[in-house]
């Protein structure tokens, strides 16, 4: 049996503009759609992947505001069997540090994970760090920025899949810390069945105290870096816009030309 | 003066460009010293580079684990070397391993950890470009000295001397239980053609390119301008052109003097990943299309028939 934790965000719809909260400089979160990153969708995929080839446990971790919880129903509608949401207003404008310490405490809660399966970056924050982090903690291996993964009894291959590294193909024992990448999977819609019975599924919702943390380490004035300035870019308009005649790429040299662009 | 731990990104040796583009940017914050993991005899390869981009001194921690370990090696080293040195900040490239090694570094050092910096102050503030380009902040550690992930193609490299004077340092032993072991590499074939973050100027086709064989239009204009080319997600995910050319905020994101969007609609996650370009240009047949809202020129027309003529202009141009 894989005991798998998968760890899933709520960020803002990527659809919609995306703002910094003009006093404090963080995410601001009214300002638009949040949504289940997608990027976590696979994770959550390839969780279920997982567990329905042998058998296992899968267990959604978000740490996010109140509203993280339309994500975790997301999740859980997919498949996965339990949550655990860690809300606490202490948390607000933590850093990638204290995001990982707290998942890692969290992670703590579960018992005889053999698996952590998270996305490679998330939309909003990107940092790319946090999967890395809970391998640092956690004291496991990680195989990350996956786009196959196979896991045989205790043993865990990976093909990592980069634009910078292209393919490296990795081994470790579990337990092991497992990130992927978009090219990984379909993830699977909900269906009306899984929808009802995600409203019955457990989640619990923890605080900082509960994970035995002090809120002298998370939130943002407890960062280990800040924020000191912060400014929208004037956004982009339009030029101009030529119907093309049969001489539209004439046209454009022409364009280029007067820019000393050839 | 305090020096700066820059860890060298390579391919066996044979240093890549944004390493010399970390050093040009540490030299703005103290004395750089290029830190070499890898293979035994990688450092040797890699001097002569170091050198002519201003390393003062070059660490070589080579073994066998270095190489045939993931991530795991480097960290040790660099925390080790940070331990060693109390340098005033660390730089790495923001590529996905070496934003992976930095975050794990700045756990170990407990300093504040900078993502994806596109400039780099000599009080080890850094600006990031965030959102897709939408916003610029300023950030800065506020406990030790920073760990900084420099985003590839940000900083203009400046050659400068450098002693690059050698000493090797040991790769602490890896923990098999703790560290992922690498059994096989393929790394990405090159080609001729400019790297995307490095070219001046990217030449990209979507979806209405319509196929894989058909994406010979948009790599004949390319090489016409001698221009790198770029693909939309949706062509990427049709199977017209490999992941590792794709462009936008699950790809990469460039900032070529010139853009030129063929068949792409212009959504708002492909615009995370070129809005920054200098100069835009886009065809499409759709006049609604949204990439018209960002670009400087726009063609509303056949791209097969628009691309084609434009590099015949382009060659004529060149004589
Ligand atoms: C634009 C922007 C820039 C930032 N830059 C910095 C910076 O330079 N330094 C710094 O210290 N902080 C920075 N932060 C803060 C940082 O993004 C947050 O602390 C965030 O909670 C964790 O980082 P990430 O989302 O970038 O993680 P990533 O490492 O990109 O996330 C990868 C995966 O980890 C998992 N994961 C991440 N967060 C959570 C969560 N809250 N709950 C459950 N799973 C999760 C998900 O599976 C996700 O797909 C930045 C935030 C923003 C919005
Ligand atoms: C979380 C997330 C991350 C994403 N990341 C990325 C990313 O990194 N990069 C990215 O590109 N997308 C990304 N996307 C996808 C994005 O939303 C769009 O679906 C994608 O960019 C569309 O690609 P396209 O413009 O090639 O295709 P389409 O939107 O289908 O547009 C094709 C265009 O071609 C035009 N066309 C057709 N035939 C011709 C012709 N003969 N001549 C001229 N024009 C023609 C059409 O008018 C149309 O405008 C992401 C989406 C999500 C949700």
């Amino acid at each position: 049996m894989t005991n798998i934790v998968v760890l899933v965000k709520q960020v803002p719809d990527t659809y919609s503009e995306r703002k910094l909260a003009e006093t404090d400089h963080t995410l601001d979160r009214e300002s638009a759609d949040a949504v289940l990153d997608e990027i976590n969708e696979r994770a959550v995929e390839e969780a279920l992947k997982i567990k329905e080839a042998g058998e296992g446990e899968v267990t959604v971790l978000c740490v996010g505001p109140d509203r993280a919880t339309d994500a975790i129903r997301k999740a859980l509608s997919m498949g996965a069997d339990k949550a655990i949401h860690v809300s606490d207003e202490a948390l607000h404008g933590s850093d990638i540090l204290a995001t990982a310490k707290v998942i890692a405490a969290a992670i703590g809660k579960v018992e005889g994970v053999d698996l952590v399966i998270a996305g490679n970056e998330s939309s909003d924050g990107g940092a790319g760090a946090v999967p890395a982090l809970l391998a640092e903690l956690l004291g496991m291996p990680q195989l990350t920025y996956a786009h196959h993964v196979s896991v045989e009894g205790s043993a865990i291959k990976v093909d990592r899949e980069t634009a910078d590294e292209g393919i490296t193909h990795l081994e470790a024992n579990l337990p092991a810390v497992v990130s992927v990448t978009e090219k990984i999977n379909e993830p699977r819609y909900p269906s009306f069945k899984g929808i009802m019975a995600a409203k019955k599924k457990p989640v619990e919702t923890l605080t900082v105290a509960d994970l035995g943390l002090d809120a002298g380490e998370v939130g943002l004035d407890n960062a280990w870096s800040t924020v000191s300035e912060a400014a929208p870019k004037p956004p982009r308009t339009a030029g101009e816009k030529v119907e093309d005649d049969g001489d539209g790429g004439t046209k454009i040299a022409e364009y280029l030309v007067g820019q000393k662009l050839i | 003066m305090a020096e700066v731990l820059v860890l060298v990104d390579h391919v066996d040796g044979e240093v890549k460009k944004v390493t010399t583009e970390l050093l040009t940017a540490a030299r703005a914050l103290g004395e750089p010293s290029a830190v070499v993991v890898g293979a035994p005899g990688t450092a040797g390869k890699a001097k002569e580079t170091l050198a002519s981009f201003g390393a003062a001194k070059v660490y070589a921690a080579e073994s066998d684990d270095a190489a045939s370990y993931h991530v795991a090696p480097k960290v040790e080293v660099l925390a080790a070397l940070a331990e060693k040195t109390s340098p005033a900040a660390v730089l790495v490239a923001a590529t996905p391993e070496g934003k992976e090694v930095s975050a794990r570094l700045a756990l170990r050092t407990g300093s504040g950890l900078l993502v994806d910096a596109v400039g780099v102050e000599s009080d080890g503030t850094v600006e990031q470009s965030i959102f897709g380009g939408g916003f610029t902040v300023k950030s800065k550690s506020t406990k030790g000295a920073p760990v900084i992930s420099v985003r590839p193609g940000s900083v203009d490299a400046e050659q400068a001397q450098g002693a690059a004077a050698e000493e090797s340092v040991d790769v602490p032993a890896v923990d098999a239980a703790k560290a992922a072991k690498v059994t096989g590499v393929e790394p990405v074939v090159g080609g001729d053609r400019p790297e995307l973050t490095e070219a001046s100027v990217v030449v990209s086709g979507g979806r209405g390119v319509g196929s894989a064989e058909q994406f010979s239009v948009i790599e004949g204009l390319a090489d016409a301008m001698g221009a790198a080319v770029g693909a939309s997600r949706a062509a990427v995910d049709s199977g017209y052109y490999p992941a590792q050319f794709q462009v936008g905020q699950t790809g990469k994101t460039v900032s070529p003097q010139l853009y030129i969007a063929l068949g792409i609609s212009g959504a708002i996650q492909h615009r995370a990943g070129m809005q920054t370009s200098k100069t835009i240009v886009a065809v499409n047949k759709d006049p609604e299309a949204p990439i018209f809202e960002i670009a400087d020129y726009g063609i509303v027309g056949d791209l097969f028939q628009v691309a084609p003529q434009l590099q015949e202009e382009v060659a004529k141009r060149k004589g």
